[in-house]
């Protein structure tokens, strides 16, 4: 119609005339069944074979739904648009014959155990006359406890899935770093109890399909060998029904970031003579290996590095801080897995020996672009170092460097704020520690290693890329700290934290609290 | 007066009668009912025949006429062509054409006043034809957007019903084109097919038996059935003649 009156014709204008409802003869538009509403309705209830009563079950210890046949639902709200659409998937409705245009809840006293919904439903009628009437439906709420709530009630503390995971290490580092991860996943959210052990942590899960899904999660984000076996509890050979319990041994690779590796020669040559002397870049589910020396990179994933494992031939605790006397560049800057390097030769002295003896080492290094004369880094004493590493005997003809420098170290800067809080936080994993057993030194070391990863989170950027921080609310930044070291320490910058929601805070506070900072 | 029948247990009567001012034909069915009723109304004023066109009982919608003529669709045979000429008045001109759209009552609607409306698809020969047989002027229109104007309106020289969905604008065309007072409506119980659903002349209508109180009450104003008796008209003219000739 509008194409013709666009295109200049003559459109006569159609009026709607009036005809009679062919039943009480009132004058009424024209419709489908020609018939006034009000006959039609009487004529004709859409409605007839709706249910109007059902019934639904409800856990009142965890507040979940049963989805037929045996789903409990959670998190369902009371007037939630989710329990509402779980309300009407539990009517049947025939929704080939009648369509539902709008649905809502009726509210009603919750010890009434009843839920009432007004729905608004449309059906074709008579001759393609569409009709929507109100249709009222009232749910019954029938109590009973899920399973897993029936079972908890017996007896709370029952696992029947254990993971064991494991790094034979001597830091946390990769336990913290590991905490983050599970935390912003919410990994083991199922988990019924989590405890701390000797290198290590202990998860505990209801059933095995659980403790299968964490360890799926934990082979994606870190090189990890694990193995299962199962202890039979009891069984029934009547009905045929064994119980048991199973125990997930996870190993992650000892390697971590930092880390000096000297290859294995055939391993080495496998990676195309890479090497042999390799620092670990980063861990993921794969290991990122950097030659220092020639800026050459490769990637070990978690079947490559069991095949052939190896131990680190220095770790990141055994770093020293070196000053750098003179940087002089040898190549252009270049770009290896997402990280810049630059190659260098450096003039460097122990910080220990600066101003006892003239010990200076001239060195090769890969991060020119960073280093000034002047400034300190850390890195690998080799030439103090005592090492019997049975890898290096197989290398024949390797001359170890004097020095290996890792990263630049902003440990004389960081002295000044130190013992300040921190403007971020981070949320923990409810563990059960056993602080008594190994005593006050354990205490402190542990300290000092969270200290450090915290240190390591504000100088990696790519590190905190997967984890969540938090907005500490205690933290108020004084004028003489951010007039006094403004340039060089790396710390997080305010966009990437969470404002973490607590709700036992006064109202105020709450609202600015929400938004995200 | 408008009659309320069924053909074997159907409504929709205009399907299988036709009726003008000066004849009336009738399916062939399986009982008498339905022949008996238009006999008793009809049997003393004009001739009621039985009979069917191309072997089928859809006579309704297959011929279309009026009191001047009758016109067939090419699917009659000789036999029944013969019968229909030899049962008509004399006056009436039984004409078989050749329309490739055999269901003429579909597509054409007429009274006896030179007033047709025609389907748009029918060919020029056949409008000459349709003008020459039944002595009309002939229209092409569409009711309420529908071509096929022959199932969806119903006239008499006294007045028409047509489908409900008809515009204002389209009613008072219509209505100045045939001259007739035009009102949109249906039968049978809301049904939109007027034509297939009723069929009328000048005195009498008779529609399906779902109809109800309130369809039988319009129709009975719009074709003024309620004064109209087959002496009624004489009566008028003589009286109209009267009054000229003092």
């Amino acid at each position: 119609m509008s194409d013709l009156s666009a295109s200049g014709m003559f459109v006569p204008s159609q009026t709607v005339g009036t005809v009679l409802c062919c039943i009480c003869g009132v004058a009424m538009p024209p419709n489908p069944a020609n018939m006034c509403v009000g006959c039609l309705r009487s004529r004709v209830d859409i409605t007839e074979g709706l249910t109007r009563h059902a019934a639904v079950v409800h856990c009142p210890e965890c507040r979940s739904y049963l989805q037929p046949p045996r789903t409990w639902l959670r998190g369902l709200e009371p007037e939630s648009k989710e329990l509402l659409a779980f309300c009407l998937r539990r009517l049947r409705l025939p929704l080939r014959r009648v369509r539902l245009v709008h649905a809502e809840f009726i509210w009603t006293e919750p010890h009434s155990k009843r839920l009432r919904l007004r729905l608004r439903v449309q059906a074709e009628a008579l001759h393609g006359a569409i009709l929507e009437q109100s249709h009222l439906v009232e749910l019954t709420v029938h109590d009973r406890l899920c399973d897993a709530c029936s079972r908890s009630q017996a007896n709370p503390d029952q696992w029947s899935a254990a993971v064991q995971l494991r790094q034979h290490v001597s830091h946390r580092r990769t336990f913290f770093y590991l905490e983050q991860l599970i935390l912003r996943h919410s990994a083991a959210a199922r988990a019924l109890r989590i405890g701390e052990t000797d290198h290590g942590l202990d998860f505990f899960f209801g059933s095995r399909s659980h403790a299968l899904k964490f360890v799926d999660f934990i082979t994606g984000v870190v090189p990890v060998r694990s193995r299962s076996d199962k202890q039979l509890v009891s069984h029934d050979p009547k009905s045929n029904l064994y119980n048991y319990k199973h125990t997930f041994s996870v190993e992650i690779c000892p390697v971590c970031r930092e880390d000096l590796i000297c290859l294995p020669p055939k391993l080495a040559n496998a990676l195309g003579n890479l090497g042999p002397l390799v620092l670990c870049t980063k861990v993921t589910n794969s290991i990122a290996l950097l030659d220092p020396f020639t800026l050459r990179s490769a990637f070990l994933d978690a079947n490559q590095y069991w095949r052939a494992p190896f131990k680190a031939l220095l770790t990141g605790r055994q770093l020293v801080e070196y000053i750098v006397l003179d940087v002089e560049v040898e190549s252009a800057e270049v770009s290896v897995g997402g990280f810049r390097y630059m190659l260098a030769h450096a003039q460097v002295a122990r910080v220990a020996d600066f101003g006892k003896n003239d010990t200076m080492f001239t060195i090769k290094t890969h991060l020119g672009h960073l280093l000034t004369p002047g400034d300190y880094a850390l890195g690998y004493d080799l030439y103090a170092a005592n090492s019997n590493d049975f890898e290096i005997e197989q290398h024949k003809g390797l001359i170890l460097p004097e020095a290996l420098l890792v990263r630049k170290s902003y440990q004389e800067k960081r002295t000044k704020n130190r013992g300040k809080a921190r403007s971020w936080k981070l949320k923990s994993l409810n563990m059960d520690v056993d602080t008594t057993a190994k005593g006050r030194a354990d205490e402190e070391k542990r300290n000092t290693e969270y200290e450090e990863f915290l240190r390591d989170l504000e100088e990696n950027p790519e590190m905190r890329f997967n984890i969540s921080l938090y907005r500490n609310k205690e933290y108020q930044p004084s004028e003489m700290a951010s007039t006094a070291d403004g340039e060089d320490v790396p710390t997080i910058p305010l966009e990437e934290l969470l404002a973490d929601l607590d709700l036992s805070e006064d109202e105020e506070s709450e609202e600015t609290d929400n938004m995200k900072e | 007066m408008a009659t309320r029948i069924q053909f074997e247990n159907s409504c929709e009567v205009g399907v299988f009668s036709k009726l003008t001012n000066a004849y009336c034909l009738v399916a062939i069915g399986g009982s008498e009912n339905f022949y008996s009723v238009f006999e008793a109304e009809l049997a003393d004023v004009i001739p009621v025949v039985k009979t069917s066109i191309g072997g089928t009982r859809i006579i309704g919608r297959l011929c279309a006429g009026n009191k001047k003529g009758l016109l067939l669709p090419h699917t009659t045979t000789d036999q029944e062509l013969q019968h229909l000429r030899n049962s008509l008045p004399d006056q009436v001109v039984v004409q078989r054409i050749d329309e490739r759209l055999s269901a003429l009552g579909n597509c054409i609607s007429c009274n006896d006043h030179g007033d047709v409306i025609k389907r748009y698809e029918t060919s020029l020969e056949t409008e000459e034809l349709i003008a020459d047989v039944l002595g009309v002027e002939v229209f092409r229109q569409t009711v309420a957007g529908n071509i096929l104007v022959g199932s969806y309106c119903a006239f008499s020289n006294r007045g028409g019903l047509v489908h409900p969905h008809t515009s204002i604008e389209d009613l008072d065309e219509l209505s100045t084109l045939l001259q007739v007072p035009l009102v949109a409506g249906t039968v049978n119980r809301g049904s939109e097919v007027i034509a297939a659903g009723m069929t009328v002349n000048d005195w009498t209508a008779f529609c399906g038996s779902d109809t109800t109180a309130t369809e039988l009450s319009v129709i009975e104003s719009v074709f003024k059935l309620r004064e109209a008796q087959p002496s009624s008209i004489v009566d008028e003219m003589r009286k109209s003649l009267i009054d000229s000739c003092v």
